[in-house]
């Protein structure tokens, strides 16, 4: 039997690291590929580009599948000197974000630079995702209802 | 046959000019920006996206302000702007059970896990015009919070309540390939695949309508609202060149459940059924008026009359899409000299024919 890819535990902190770089502002990601005295060099395996990919739902939430409608997303591939190649599929149409995930994506595969750019770039990014996560879920909280239904005189 | 026309470059070049004038509106006050139209309009935009069927505020903020607000024309535009757009592939399906919670209620379930939210709501607003609103110019105190989030997940309450057999359950997920109505045309009898696409992509007034239709006795079938979630779900995709999942963004969307009466069949005992309904955005009217059309289009997997409007699936599919619909609505006040020329050139043989020829203008 094929092994889930999802299963290897190296895959599983890259999808992690990549989910958090996709939903990333863009000045975050600058502002950190600012902190390089000498940006690291790399070459273009797919430069920015800005497609669909098409959402699916399920029928009833858990049935058969069906076509919800397109997001717009850009993709981007890069390689650094080293070797080591980054990809990026991000929502929306900002093509220098997608390319500064698909530089972050390379460089956080490096043993050199992983546990740093964790702790600096994306354990806050993850954090300040839950923080506004959690908020939201903090102001839906405060409009939780308790309905009562009423019993009729008759009945009483 | 429609005969083309040429001509006009200078007049439709002035046109054009007028209309970007009035689009403008008075030079004195502030441009729009797109950040205003999505932050204050968010119920236009998402109503642009859920029928251009394209998820991109931005894109559809930017479509509200070239069509001066006219929405269907916002549709159109998002639907060409996406037609030039290469398509990498479909995401996973969306898992509505994960969804941040900002809104959930059920009409019919008073006590549900994780409890009824009301969330940003029009519902028990008294619908009076705020004239504080108009003055502009105050900020609103913000949103309470309260000490404890809701729940990062709450189970649909249709499985839920399935577990029991009194509402019937989701037919699983057979494998087949997912129908495209971007890619094929309709054959009928459609999957209900291709149904929902449709219905999530339709106009909500045309929607709406045929799902108040069928209340009101046109396909009648007894709906209550067994569940209404909006908020936020993370988009997975599977990259060729990985072969894993990853999380490429997050959408906001509006789901319903209409739980409805059903008396069974021969194949089938009593038991409720459902309808569904999903869209891009916060568009609980659309996803309402969605689930109640879907539920009306199984009238036939249910052994019951088709008779109405809303559980005839030609006439919904073919009718329900606004930017086809416009278009050929539309395309009637083109220059359509050369047909009516033929027709009038009938309508006077006709008439030669029955004796009665058309009275000549006196001065013709």
């Amino acid at each position: 039997m094929m092994q889930n890819p999802h299963d290897d535990p190296a895959i599983a902190r890259r999808r992690r690291w990549m989910g958090v770089l996709a939903q990333a502002p863009r000045e975050t990601l600058e502002r950190a590929w600012r902190r390089f005295a000498a940006p690291p060099a790399f070459e273009w395996l797919r430069r920015p580009e800005t497609g669909l990919v098409m959402t699916r739902g399920r029928a009833g939430g858990s049935g058969r599948r069906f076509n919800l409608g397109e997001l717009c997303v850009t993709r981007a591939a890069v390689r650094l000197e080293g070797g080591a190649v980054g990809h990026a599929y991000v929502a929306g149409r900002d093509g220098r974000r997608a390319e500064l995930a698909a530089l972050f994506d390379a460089l956080l595969q490096q043993p050199t630079l992983h546990d740093e750019l964790e702790r600096e770039l994306i354990g806050p990014l993850a954090e300040a995702a839950h923080a506004a996560r959690e908020d939201a879920a903090r102001k839906a909280a405060a409009t939780r209802v308790e309905f009562f239904t009423l019993v009729r005189g008759e009945d009483a | 046959m429609y005969v083309s026309v040429k001509g006009g470059e200078r007049a439709i070049d002035n046109a054009h000019r007028w209309l970007a004038e009035a689009r403008r509106g008075d030079p004195a006050v502030a441009e729009l920006s797109l950040e205003q139209i999505a932050g204050q309009l968010a119920g236009s935009v998402d109503r642009v996206m859920a029928e251009g069927s394209l998820y991109d505020p931005e894109l559809a903020a930017l479509a509200i302000k070239q069509a001066r607000g006219d929405l269907i024309e916002a549709v159109f535009l998002l639907r060409a702007y996406r037609s030039t757009l290469p398509r990498f592939g479909a995401a996973e399906p969306l898992d509505t059970a994960q969804m941040a919670i900002r809104r959930r209620v059920s009409a019919t379930f008073k006590d549900l896990p994780g409890g009824q939210i009301l969330g940003p709501t029009f519902d028990y607003t008294h619908r009076l015009l705020d004239f504080q609103l108009a003055a502009g110019g105050a900020v609103p105190p913000p949103a309470e919070r309260a000490a404890e989030p809701v729940a990062p997940a709450m189970p649909r309450v249709a499985d839920l309540l399935g577990a029991d057999g009194l509402i019937e359950p989701e037919a699983a997920d057979d494998g087949r390939p997912v129908g495209d109505l971007t890619r094929e045309p309709f054959r009928f009898p459609v999957d209900r695949d291709v149904r929902l696409q449709a219905l999530a992509r339709g106009d909500e007034g045309f929607l709406l309508a045929l799902g108040y239709s069928s209340q009101r006795g046109y396909g009648r079938n007894h709906p209550f609202v067994g569940e209404l979630r909006i908020g936020e779900v993370a988009v997975e995709f599977v990259p060729e060149e990985l072969g894993f999942a990853v999380e490429i963004g997050t959408l906001t969307v509006t789901e319903c459940q209409m739980v409805n009466q059903f008396k069974g069949s021969a194949e089938r005992p009593a038991q409720f059924t459902r309808g569904y309904g999903l869209v891009f955005g916060h568009g609980e009217r659309k996803a309402m008026s969605m689930a109640l059309v879907d539920r009306a289009l199984r009238a036939g997997e249910l052994d019951e009359a088709v008779q109405a409007p809303a559980q005839d699936e030609e006439f919904v599919l073919y009718h329900c899409d606004n930017v086809q619909a416009t278009g050929f609505v539309e395309h009637l006040k083109l220059p359509h000299y050369v047909d009516f020329q033929s027709e009038l050139e009938m309508v006077r043989a006709l008439r030669a024919a029955a004796g009665r020829p058309a009275e000549e203008p006196e001065d013709a």
